[in-house]
């Protein structure tokens, strides 16, 4: 994945010099090495997957997947579009600090962390896709014959499309910056500020949408995750899952990407990570305490000395409270290493929560419980993977790292 | 729901009419009252286990006939080629049978589930699919409490079955098949009022026989299926944990956040906008 080659900046189109046309072919061409460690592990999954995927629309979902009449949601929905979408929370969260608060100094993360949540969004929610047994009807809710307006996937389905709008709008400067188009950037420039504030509403109502959908399975979801309160305890974990995914990829696009980005950035990072793991410590504080008020409201001492129960207490002080109380410590001491490693505690510790309600907790008394395929593990590996693949392909083009080009600094 | 709305906004129509044209148009409001949902109530100790309702079920709807009979031993499940099954159990009255299908609940979870209307309460009761809505997301299995939505997941074209009350039938004014087929009288057709009126009967003529409790008089918000039993039913593989309010109820509080939310976040974001414009300066040296 390491670029090698001396070429620091990305191309960007001189629009008195080259046609847009020739210069969209010109950058289909790959950029870098081709087979880097990443590509020679990532490229025969994404092709297994495919094949995969080709088997699941020919033969039914029942060939790759092991879903049962009584577990129809597994892996894909609990993993890909519910944890994918959590993680992509960081999105809002950045928005809001650089553009509602004005709080500037997080700004070089706007447009890697927008395209990060945009991609996000396209992928996992379109592996909601895969899952559908029918998705030739998937137009049906948004043309407007069958609005089954009391359903909250109705919900969280029309706000995905609206978000990726918002996302795309948010995002799309720098493609007018890549392509040199200048009348272009300047209109959409200006919507900036609506698209965030629109883009905001959506995630809060989403996000917490995610967990609402679980709410009318409440027999079958174990007590200790099922609560009247999902939707605000997935809202307010999605703030420190996005949060942490922007430190977890920060910490990597500043090595695998460091030619793109420039010294004063570069220098700026680790000061803008120690401000994120404050803010991360705050939600995980506050999320804490709304589970251990649920925990006593919903009288759930019963549970805890069993199997479930260890796995429930595991989650709770392995996954939420030392991560917590890392990046606590890891803002008093200016650590890098223990707020990297808080990051990544966060994130497994949102994997497990999200599994926990959608997969491992659901059907928790079945005698056959379900565990995905290898197939359907291949297929979620492929998701990720190629939306990977489209992130490096726009980060080695466009202006998210690197800097804009000279004109827009002459504009502003 | 669709229903509600539709009765709403009828009730509201003709609450006006009544108001300008007097008490004639009130009356008719009366006979032309959709609420009277149709059901049928099962009496488990007339049932003797004969299945006759599952043959007659599999040849309404072009489906495999059953190869099993009910057993103590096994637990029969509906699936993709079955929407009823009949099934045995050892009680404390010695064996009982006890017929399973789609429960046909007043405020149906699977219903308010669909984003696209393929699950639908028709305004005579029976909770139907309709294929030409449906996207195959099986949020109705999810949401369903008595877990009956199946769904064919080896075909590329699956459809998600379940018991419609013989839907089709009705509407040429026939009862549903395993009503008519029933040779021991188990299975009764009607409106949900008269149904509940009969079992009270029924309960009241022999204490001894059943146990006093009509099951889906109350559950999930009550159910176009009632069932009367010699034991509890929970001892006839039926949930007895489900609650008594509807299951839609549960979603109602986050849907109705939601215009709330949409009217007040955009004003909040933009007034914290305004009033931190001016922080440029002190926030970038800021906390550091």
């Amino acid at each position: 994945m390491m670029e090698t080659n001396s070429i620091t900046l990305t191309t960007m189109r001189d629009p008195e010099k080259q046609s847009t046309w020739k210069f969209l072919i010109s950058e289909l061409k790959p950029k870098g090495k081709i087979f880097t460690p990443f590509n020679i592990i990532s490229a025969p999954i994404i092709l297994l997957g495919v094949i995969l995927i080709i088997i699941r629309f020919w033969k039914g979902l029942g060939a790759v997947t092991n879903l049962t009449q009584e577990v129809p949601w597994g892996l894909w929905i609990g993993f890909d579009v519910v944890t994918g979408v959590a993680f992509a929370g960081g999105a809002y969260v950045i928005t809001f600090l650089v553009y509602i608060l004005n709080s500037r100094k997080y700004h070089s993360l706007v447009r890697v962390t927008v395209l990060n949540g945009f991609l996000a969004y396209v992928f996992y929610a379109g592996a909601l896709l895969l899952d559908l047994g029918r998705p030739w009807n998937v137009i049906n809710p948004i043309i407007g014959n069958n609005f089954g307006t009391s359903s909250v996937l109705f919900l969280v389905a029309w706000h995905f499309l609206l978000y990726m709008v918002a996302q795309l709008i948010e995002f799309s400067p720098a493609i007018a910056e890549w392509l040199g188009a200048r009348r272009a950037h300047k209109i959409l420039s200006i919507m900036t500020l609506a698209a965030v504030i629109f883009g905001i509403t959506l995630s809060t109502l989403h996000q917490s949408g995610l967990g609402a959908l679980y709410l009318m399975a409440k027999e079958k979801i174990h007590p200790l995750w099922y609560s009247e309160f999902i939707p605000l305890l997935f809202f307010v974990s999605s703030i420190f899952a996005g949060l942490s995914m922007v430190i977890f990829e920060g910490s990597i696009s500043q090595r695998v990407f460091s030619n793109q980005i420039n010294e004063k950035n570069h220098k700026s990072h680790n000061g803008i990570l120690i401000s994120l793991s404050r803010i991360c410590a705050g939600a995980m504080f506050a999320y804490f305490f709304l589970q251990i008020l649920i925990f006593i409201h919903e009288k759930r001492w019963e549970h805890l000395d069993t199997t479930m129960g260890y796995w429930y207490l595991f989650e709770m002080i392995g996954l939420v409270l030392i991560p917590m109380m890392l990046f606590f410590q890891g803002y008093r001491t200016r650590s890098l290493a223990l707020i990297k490693t808080a990051a990544i505690m966060t994130m497994i510790g949102i994997i497990v929560n999200r599994l926990n309600v959608t997969v491992i907790g659901f059907m928790w008394e079945e005698p056959l419980r379900y565990f995905p395929s290898w197939m359907e593990i291949v297929i979620t590996l492929t998701v990720i993977f190629t939306e990977i693949w489209v992130f490096r392909w726009i980060i080695r083009r466009m202006p998210v790292l690197s800097d804009s080009p000279a004109w827009v600094r002459n504009e502003e | 729901m669709g229903l509600d709305r539709r009765v709403f906004m009828k009730t509201l129509g003709l609450a006006g009419a009544t108001l300008a044209l007097g008490k004639s148009t009130g009356m008719a409001s009366k006979k032309d009252d959709p609420t009277e949902f149709l059901g049928l109530l099962y009496d488990s100790t007339r049932c003797i286990g004969c299945q006759s309702c599952e043959f007659a079920c599999a040849e309404a709807h072009n489906l495999p006939e059953p190869k099993d009979y009910p057993d103590p031993e096994v637990v029969r499940k509906m699936d993709e080629n079955r929407r009823t099954v009949v099934n045995a159990y050892n009680t404390s009255q010695g064996e009982a049978y006890v017929k399973e299908q789609c429960m046909h609940c007043n405020e149906p979870a699977c219903v308010v589930a669909c984003l696209t209307e393929a699950m639908y309460k028709t305004k005579e009761g029976p909770v139907i699919w309709r294929a030409d809505k449906c996207m195959g997301c099986r949020f109705c299995m999810v949401s369903c409490p008595f877990d009956i939505p199946k769904f064919e997941y080896h075909s590329t074209n699956p459809k998600i079955l379940k018991c419609d009350m013989c839907y089709d039938r009705l509407k040429e004014g026939k009862i549903p098949a395993c009503v008519e087929s029933c040779p021991a009288e188990a299975i009764v057709f009607g409106t949900r009022r008269e149904l509940i009126k009969e079992a009270r009967r029924r309960i009241h003529e022999n204490p001894d026989l059943y146990k006093d409790h009509i099951y889906g008089e109350h559950e999930a918000g009550g159910t176009g299926m009632l069932y009367l039993a010699p034991v509890n039913m929970d001892k006839l593989g039926f949930k007895t944990n489900l609650q008594n309010s509807s299951y839609p109820a549960l979603t109602k509080g986050f849907l109705y956040s939601v215009p709330s939310v949409f009217v007040l976040v955009p004003a909040l974001l933009l007034g914290i906008h305004e009033a931190t414009k001016n922080n440029h300066q002190t926030e970038d040296d800021g906390d550091e």
